[in-house]
């Protein structure tokens, strides 16, 4: 499975919903090197999940585009692919069949899409349960699934919106650790939605802050810390602390401007 | 010292009994009943003429139906237009439920006429078929899909309502065309809807099947019945209604087994 990360650009990008909808976000600019794990952190509201919709194509902007490596984002494909808060798994089909439904809409052989299914199931560990029918899974099992489902279509971007806050604080700090791994294992890039500051230093090497009605870009933090990373480290929790401070002074912000950061 | 027994680890002999026990003891107390009226018919001058609705004459005519290839013959010709009728409802049923499912205006619409027409019994159509069509099988296979065809419409209709939107939004995500949306996604997902709507047109079609058979053709199940009153053949009268019984009720159970085989809901995911 050979994946690659992707240049990601967002220029002046701006959503609104109806044309008599409020501005969800404005003049958004954004870049992010290949490989990069981005999170996006911000309160309810501030637009976050709409901007990883456009991302995923899933949504049109309104002004503004997304590029990947020079391509513009459109529409969905393969090669960025997002990865809901909750699996949203296919219920009549076994693990292998879910984790293989992507490629079933593309043209794979049937020994291509055999051989990276089981590659993505063993990514996630899920090796013992290949054909098992989805719904004998736990809520974290299942979440693992639907990362395997994205990671078997090898994109060059993974989104995630909130993907693990429905789980326990166990399963989620361990798939924190797996999804930030395998990206860097195979050099794609991560895009994540989070209300979670601990989430976006374990997983994250950079986190953008949006704030604002309009919502819009207030702040940003390098994550410069080696792998693996653990909660108990006094760095993580300093950096938490920054984090958590430049959230708080967001929450109070107030005059929404664009802004741009590279 | 408590001993755990489980129910399931009797021999191959319990097994089958507990599978098949009640049902063979439900037939069994239905039989004693018919054999005790078989009798009260015979031993009572006012009704002796009867006396051949009884089970034992009943049993002895299936034979004799069977060597002159009654049954058979009268199954197949029932059969034909049961299938006839129940395909063209399926053909236009599903597709319907489709739309109705996945296209809020559509079943805006249509709902109010359909549930109107729905409850107009399906034999109220017989002059109206008897006119449009040429020979009196396409009016029965008429009767038949028009019965049937409900059941079909609004169990697939039901079946799409329950459809998670969410499983779109992940297949478009994964570059799903909307071949692979119907294929892949909606046929599997609304499959046991889709069944269930069909076991209940069965039901229906089945039923109106015999009466519909009364009228003008010379051959199937209904016109057998009608056949061996007028002959006064009481004892080929019971064993075609029998007949009807046994063949519908391994058609249900057929149809039981497909639902079991594609039914995907256990608590969801």
């Amino acid at each position: 499975m050979a994946i690659r990360g992707t240049e990601i650009k967002i220029q002046g990008l701006t959503h609104r919903y109806t044309p008599r909808s409020p501005v969800t976000f404005n003049r958004v600019d954004l870049v992010s090197p290949p490989g990069e794990a981005l999170a996006i952190i911000g309160r309810s509201g501030c637009g976050k999940s709409t901007l990883l919709h456009i991302l995923a194509g899933i949504l049109k902007p309104t002004e503004g585009k997304v590029l990947l490596d020079g391509t513009v984002v459109g529409a969905p494909s393969p090669r960025w692919v997002m990865m809901f808060q909750a699996p949203h798994l296919f219920p009549w089909m076994t693990v292998s069949q879910n984790v293989g439904v992507g490629l079933s809409f593309g043209r794979w052989s049937k020994q291509e899409t055999e051989e990276r299914v089981k590659e993505a199931i063993k990514l996630v560990e899920l090796e013992n349960w290949a054909e098992n029918n989805v719904q004998d899974l736990s809520g974290g099992q299942q979440q693992r699934v639907a990362l395997a489902r994205s990671l078997v279509m090898e994109p060059e971007l993974l989104l995630l919106d909130e993907p693990f806050s429905a789980l326990d604080a166990f399963t989620r700090a361990s798939l924190q650790k797996d999804v930030r791994s395998i990206a860097k294992r195979k050099g794609f890039n991560i895009v994540f939605v989070t209300h979670d500051i601990d989430e976006a230093v374990i997983m994250g090497d950079r986190a953008v802050i949006m704030a604002g009605s309009p919502g819009n870009i207030v702040h940003e933090l390098d994550i410069d810390l080696p792998d693996p990373r653990e909660r108990t480290d006094p760095v993580v929790q300093s950096l938490r602390s920054r984090l958590m401070s430049m959230f708080q002074e967001a929450a109070h912000y107030k005059k929404p401007e664009s802004a741009t950061l590279t | 010292m408590n001993v755990a027994v489980n129910p399931a680890a009797g021999g191959g002999f319990s097994r089958l009994l507990g599978r098949f026990g009640w049902a063979v003891a439900g037939i069994a107390i239905v039989a004693v009943f018919w054999l005790l009226a078989g009798y009260w018919l015979s031993v009572n001058p006012t009704t002796v003429t009867f006396s051949k609705f009884g089970l034992i004459p009943t049993l002895q005519a299936f034979p004799e139906l069977w060597g002159e290839g009654k049954i058979q013959a009268a199954s197949a010709a029932s059969g034909y237009r049961l299938g006839a009728g129940l395909l063209i409802a399926i053909a236009i049923g599903v597709p319907i439920g489709v739309l109705m499912g996945r296209i809020k205006w559509f079943n805006n619409y249509t709902n109010s006429p359909f549930q109107f027409v729905r409850m107009i019994s399906p034999l109220a159509w017989t002059p109206l078929a008897v006119l449009v069509f040429a020979t009196w099988n396409g009016s029965i296979i008429f009767l038949i899909a028009v019965a049937s065809v409900w059941p079909v419409i609004f169990a697939t209709a039901a079946g799409l309502a329950k459809v998670d939107p969410n499983w779109f939004k992940v297949a478009r995500n994964l570059g799903a065309k909307p071949w692979h949306m119907l294929t892949k996604l909606i046929v599997p997902a609304i499959m046991f809807d889709v069944l269930s709507g069909i076991r209940l047109a069965l039901g229906v079609a089945w039923i109106v099947l015999v009466p519909a058979e009364y009228l003008g053709v010379t051959s199937g199940l209904g016109y057998a019945i009608e056949d061996a009153r007028e002959t006064l053949s009481y004892n080929h009268l019971t064993a075609l209604v029998v007949t009807i019984g046994i063949i519908g009720y391994f058609l249900d159970g057929t149809l039981v087994s497909l639902i079991k085989r594609f039914s995907w809901h256990r608590g969801g995911v």
